[in-house]
């Protein structure tokens, strides 16, 4: 029998408080989740540093996979397949794709991307495509089927309602993160009504639209959405340990880069520090290997890269205060001077942090062709984008909201044994 | 602090006036793979590069009152257009971001269409395929568009143009 058709003998399946049970028949996923790329997602977590706000936030990556697999594969083998405008020669494609769209992340993903320039959709898209256990698995289907699955992640594939499946602004990602971080945080927000969103989606040529007269639960999944993004995403306990991250990757490759002689040489780290990686050294990173450098660093002799370190590993983190860009800038460069006189390195120690700097994204409405939009499938064959119809959708939809924070060091701003008049002055600057 | 925003804000500076929300995703795109220092993160989307973090960073220039966006009706959909305001002017002068050529750069492409800057940058996406499968590619992906061998050819022939003004 091909490849691409074999069964297991039994179904197996994997326990998960989200979805109750992961029913994997396919040869393909089944090997695939075996890989040691894949498996590797075990020691990546979903949500990166909110597990020090939201205790319960420790599930992976690997765990997110299986779910966004899961909802596909409910999708294809329930929803559509029996309908003339889904072509069943696009299960296992769909499937792949599904379970491997996050395998390139890296370790507190969003930190470690930005502070050193990389982007995990690369990394993606290297390990389907390069000399890996993934790509040996994809080519057993066919030599073409993994670039085909790497198209779909990178949402560049001719197949665009395999692609919405995977990646719009109502996907099986977002259905699955949403339910499984309000389940790991223990939030009360988070929850809609999957099983009726599903029973409701309807395939088109370029993307899945939603009958209308599921309106209320499509309602219920963005507001959803709005809710966790400024309850749990954007909480600013997160972002706080989430700057304390990036300062010591900050801290470590500057230091590299003087080349201080580090106690505790940052082995994993030096072909990134220097730019030179390839994907084996990448993925050798894992949350457990920064953890332990974190652990250990904090008996470095440079100040500050201890100090973050120590504060990180036991959740000693920055306190905040509203901050008002527009208005109060002038501010900020005064700060920065009366923190230098302090003896405290504003460029570690007085964070200005975004919404903006935080990678997730609201419902939009998709003016001037900037995004797809969520459909509605009207009773008279019609299309109409959402907001159109649903008054709550509208309200909430392309809003702009957006939040800014300073972060500092609140216990050596109130520690009066030096420059005491200058942290003074700081305080009151701070409101503190 | 917000030198990111203050990048953009230099763009606008220099444009007087960009037209279009799709034009300025594919200004700052561009600008960025022909190495610009801008560090919003793309992907791709229905029509091409798109970065929610950008569009995020102009919402905020809006809210902090340092750009002002006007909405428009045009056809069938709403057009929007951005200038800098005076506290924008301000802020740039204080935050003293300076990109050397960047200026030139983004005055001419803000003077090219937004339906050419849009082929202009899935070229750009697609740079590590040869020029074939990137055609391909775009009579797939960008059907619709109805884009022309002699345009893609033009594509080519400006970001060649954008790099050598650059050297």
């Amino acid at each position: 029998m091909e490849y691409s058709k074999s069964k297991l003998k039994e179904e197996k399946v994997f326990k998960d408080p989200v979805h109750r049970y992961i029913h994997v028949r396919d040869l393909v996923i089944w090997d695939l989740i075996g890989t040691k790329e894949f498996q590797r997602l075990r020691r990546i977590r979903q949500l990166g540093t909110t597990y020090l706000t939201f205790h319960g936030a420790e599930h992976s990556r690997f765990t997110h996979s299986l779910g966004v697999y899961e909802i596909v594969r409910r999708i294809v083998d329930d929803v559509f397949a029996e309908r003339p405008e889904w072509n069943k020669e696009d299960r296992l494609l769909s499937l792949c794709a599904a379970l491997l769209h996050d395998v390139g992340h890296g370790p507190f993903s969003h930190s470690f991307e930005k502070v050193f320039q990389l982007d995990h959709e690369a990394f993606t898209k290297e390990i389907i495509l390069g000399e890996t256990e993934v790509n040996a698995v994809l080519s057993r289907v066919d030599k073409s089927f993994p670039k085909h699955v790497a198209e779909v992640i990178g949402k560049t594939h001719e197949n665009k309602l395999v692609v919405s499946l995977i990646s719009s602004q109502i996907d099986a990602d977002r259905m699955d993160y949403l339910q499984r971080d309000a389940y790991f945080t223990g939030v009360s927000y988070g929850h809609f009504d999957m099983e009726r969103l599903l029973r409701v989606m309807r395939p088109r040529e370029d993307q899945v639209v939603f009958k209308q007269s599921g309106m209320h639960a499509v309602e219920d999944y963005i507001m959803s959405r709005y809710q966790m993004y400024w309850q749990v995403y954007f909480h600013p306990v997160t972002r706080s340990a989430e700057v304390l991250l990036t300062k010591i990757l900050h801290r470590a490759k500057e230091l590299n880069r003087q080349d201080y002689p580090f106690t505790y040489a940052p082995l994993h780290f030096y072909s990134i520090f220097q730019e030179q990686y390839n994907l084996a050294d990448y993925l050798k990173l894992d949350e457990s290997v920064m953890l332990y450098y974190f652990q250990v660093w904090q008996e470095e002799k440079d100040p500050i890269l201890s100090d973050l370190c120590r504060r990180f590993v036991n959740r000693d983190l920055f306190k905040y205060v509203e901050f008002d860009p527009a208005k109060e800038y002038r501010k900020h460069s005064e700060l920065e001077a009366l923190f230098k006189k302090a003896g405290i390195d504003p460029e570690y120690y007085l964070v200005f942090d975004s919404s903006s700097d935080l990678p997730y994204d609201f419902y939009r409405p998709g003016e001037e062709e900037e995004r797809l939009p969520i459909y509605l499938l009207m009773n008279n064959g019609e299309l109409r984008e959402l907001s159109r119809e649903s008054d709550i959708v509208d309200a909430i939809s392309g809003k702009r909201r957006t939040d800014h924070k300073l972060y500092f060091p609140a216990d050596l701003l109130n520690d009066d044994s030096s420059k005491r008049n200058i942290k003074r002055q700081i305080r009151s600057i701070l409101e503190i | 602090m917000l030198k990111e925003h203050a990048k953009l804000m230099g763009v606008f500076a220099a444009c007087g006036e960009v037209i279009g929300r799709k034009k300025l995703q594919k200004i700052i795109y561009i600008a960025k793979k022909i190495s610009f220092p801008f560090q919003e993160k793309f992907e791709f989307h229905f029509y091409g590069p798109y970065s929610e973090e950008l569009t995020l960073r102009v919402e905020e220039l809006c809210n902090m009152e340092f750009i002002d966006e006007v909405r428009e009706k045009k056809g069938g959909y709403y057009q929007y257009r951005y200038t800098l305001t005076e506290e924008g002017e301000a802020f740039l002068k204080h935050t003293e971001v300076d990109i050397p050529h960047l200026k030139e750069t983004v005055v001419e492409m803000n003077s090219q269409s937004a339906r050419f800057l849009e082929l202009v940058s899935t070229v750009l996406y697609f740079d590590t395929l040869t020029r074939e499968e990137v055609t391909e590619k775009i009579f797939t992906l960008k059907r619709k568009q109805r884009y022309t061998e002699e345009e893609i050819q033009e594509a080519y022939g400006y970001i060649e143009q954008l790099k050598t003004q650059l050297q």
